[in-house]
């Protein structure tokens, strides 16, 4: 029977030839991922349950980004405990706050050459379906499977079905990969994908950067789906060669869905017919297109995270704040996903540019994606911003409001001080 | 195992951000983070709630991040098992993990009202509502599931399979 791209590779990491939808495996892990929130009640039951060491201290990946650099002294004492454990046990990647290739989790793995196509990568961090776009399978687990699989490098799965979602023509202006996922979202729900992959293929894969396809694959938890993954291709390879030793053969050979694999249903997408896409509250599946909606004006807007803090999006944003000022009133935080993001982009002047608009530039840090510090919202404040969810009290107080969108319409709308695109610029 | 208790309902998606807000995630103790469970969404939840309540809610029960957090708070305030046609993957996988009861049964989730008595046998599926005399049956775990549980969660599971 047919594989696809998913299956193969969890059939791999079982020892197994073959594996079927609904199969419970036991898969070997090549990366365990874990953060400052996830990872203190993962070193608990570690420590708790007399583990020893870990399987591999080469294999496990701990970045503090999320409440760090440390908002209040909870935070802190969960950064000290991460870090105290990953000098106990000799961690390899410890990324500390500042050091070079430290930054937002899901931007600096990649970024890094930590992840590499046909991988099983599992991390206590539900956008770890991010390195999908490389062609792993990876996906979100809790602190008590992080624990069990620092200890063994191995966990269970339950094999997933798979939506076949068939790419076609080309993004126009102002349209991103945010776009994409938005509308697919949109289109099938908040559960659409659940328990399932999301497989992406077709035509329109190849035009389609590599930037793109991360934040395409970041949000495919807010489908439900269980991971997405991109085919690989020359784009892919020519990202390995500059991150991963040996990136060039990089790609195995078996990596690749069958002509004969199954699918529970097919959704085609014609790139050229997208428009760019806002997420209303409360629900990232509650898709307008920008223009079919009246005047919404907005007290702030963030842009960056592990969905759209790459240097691709910031250059997006440099382009549409460029000589122009941000709306009075208005608060506009920039956050470049990593150490690396941050001096390119001052390489480049994009820094300077968001200053002179009237930007807030921050460091790496997730922040106020998830309401955690650098622009929680008061009662009543509506927020345009490109993270990834924007459920009831996502970004602070439960009555304030969070509209998901791309970074030139989360630039353009920081600009106009109402949700717009940058054609409304003039 | 057998649980009695009198329902509170919820409807569709209840996401982990407003079963326990990411400003209480400085801290993973029990008592803290149940004090704070769901209180975005349902305000009087931590008063209302009593040990052994059961939450019957709409589908993609669950949905988000992957923060253990939020079956630890559910369990933590008392609640004793939780219904739903449907959970998010991350956090069905959370609450076998650390035992906190989760069942699918779309029928029950759409039948029962806020309020209900009802009776749950985790081993046979089994839902009673007592309030109207109606019965369900929800999906039974697959088999390694309940070695899982069996082994008192995947702590427990890790431990026999280290010590092999």
């Amino acid at each position: 029977m047919g594989m696809t791209m998913t299956q193969k590779i969890l059939a791999r990491h079982a020892g197994k030839k073959e594996c079927a939808p609904g199969e419970l495996i036991e898969a070997s892990l090549d990366l365990l991922l874990g953060n400052d929130i996830t990872t203190p009640p993962a070193i608990d039951i570690f420590e708790r349950s007399s583990m020893g060491e870990v399987f591999d201290r080469e294999k496990i990946v701990l970045v503090p980004d999320h409440f760090a650099p440390n908002k209040d002294i909870k935070s802190a004492q969960q950064c000290q405990r991460m870090r105290e454990f990953a000098r106990a046990q000799n961690i390899t990647h410890y990324y500390e706050q500042g050091q070079e290739g430290m930054g937002v989790e899901h931007v600096i793995l990649p970024e890094n050459g930590l992840v590499r196509p046909g991988d099983c990568i599992i991390g206590a961090d539900s956008h770890t379906c991010t390195y999908g776009a490389l062609g792993a399978f990876s996906t979100g687990v809790g602190s008590t499977d992080l624990a069990c699989a620092m200890a063994t490098g191995s966990t269970w799965f339950r094999v997933p079905d798979a939506i076949s979602v068939k790419l076609q023509g080309r993004i126009g202006p102002y349209v991103t990969g945010k776009d994409v996922i938005l509308y697919l979202i949109g289109k099938i729900g908040v559960d659409g994908a659940l328990y399932q992959s999301l497989e992406f293929s077709g035509d329109g894969v190849a035009a389609l950067s590599m930037a793109d396809r991360l934040t395409i694959c970041n949000m495919a938890i807010e489908c439900g789906a269980k991971n997405g993954i991109f085919p690989v291709d020359e784009k892919t390879i020519e990202y390995l060669k500059e991150r991963v030793p040996g990136g060039s053969d990089a790609a195995p050979d078996w990596l690749f869905a069958d002509d004969d694999a199954r699918y529970s249903q097919t959704i085609e997408i014609d790139l050229s017919s997208l428009r760019p896409i806002v997420a209303f509250p409360h629900l990232p599946s509650n898709t307008h297109e920008v223009g079919t909606f009246g005047k919404i004006h907005i007290d702030q807007v963030v842009i960056g995270s592990c969905t759209n803090g790459r240097i691709e999006d910031m250059r997006r944003a440099a382009e549409v704040f460029r000589g122009r000022k941000v709306a009075e009133g208005m608060r506009a935080i920039v956050l470049p996903g990593s150490q690396r993001v941050y001096k390119q982009a001052l390489k480049e002047g994009l820094l300077e540019i968001f200053i002179d608009a009237g930007c807030v530039v921050s460091a790496p840090t997730c922040g106020p994606c998830l309401g955690g510090h650098m622009g929680v919202l008061a009662r009543g404040e509506k927020c345009v911003s490109t993270t990834n969810r924007n459920f009831v009290g996502r970004m602070g107080h439960k009555e304030s409001e969070v509209y998901l969108a791309g970074v030139e319409v989360a630039a353009a709308s920081a600009i106009l001080g109402y949700i717009g695109s940058p054609d409304e610029l003039g | 195992m057998l649980f009695k208790g009198n329902v509170i309902k919820y409807g569709a998606n209840v996401d982990t951000d407003v079963i326990i807000p990411a400003r209480y995630l400085n801290t993973s103790d029990v008592a803290e983070l149940a004090s704070h469970c769901m209180e975005d969404l349902d305000p009087d939840f931590s008063s209302k709630v009593r040990p052994g309540d059961i939450i019957v809610a709409g589908s993609n029960f669950g949905c988000g991040s992957s923060r253990e957090h939020a079956p630890v708070a559910i369990k933590g305030s008392g609640i004793a098992c939780v219904i739903a046609p449907s959970f998010a993957r991350i956090f069905y996988r959370n609450s076998i993990n650390t035992g906190l009861p989760i069942m699918e049964c779309a029928e029950a989730a759409s039948e029962i009202s806020d309020g209900d008595q009802i009776e749950v046998d985790t081993d046979t599926g089994k839902i009673t509502d007592i309030t109207t005399g109606k019965t369900y049956l929800a999906g039974a775990f697959p088999e390694f599931i309940s070695e899982i549980i069996g082994a008192d969660g995947l702590v427990g599971y890790t431990r026999q399979k280290l010590n092999k």
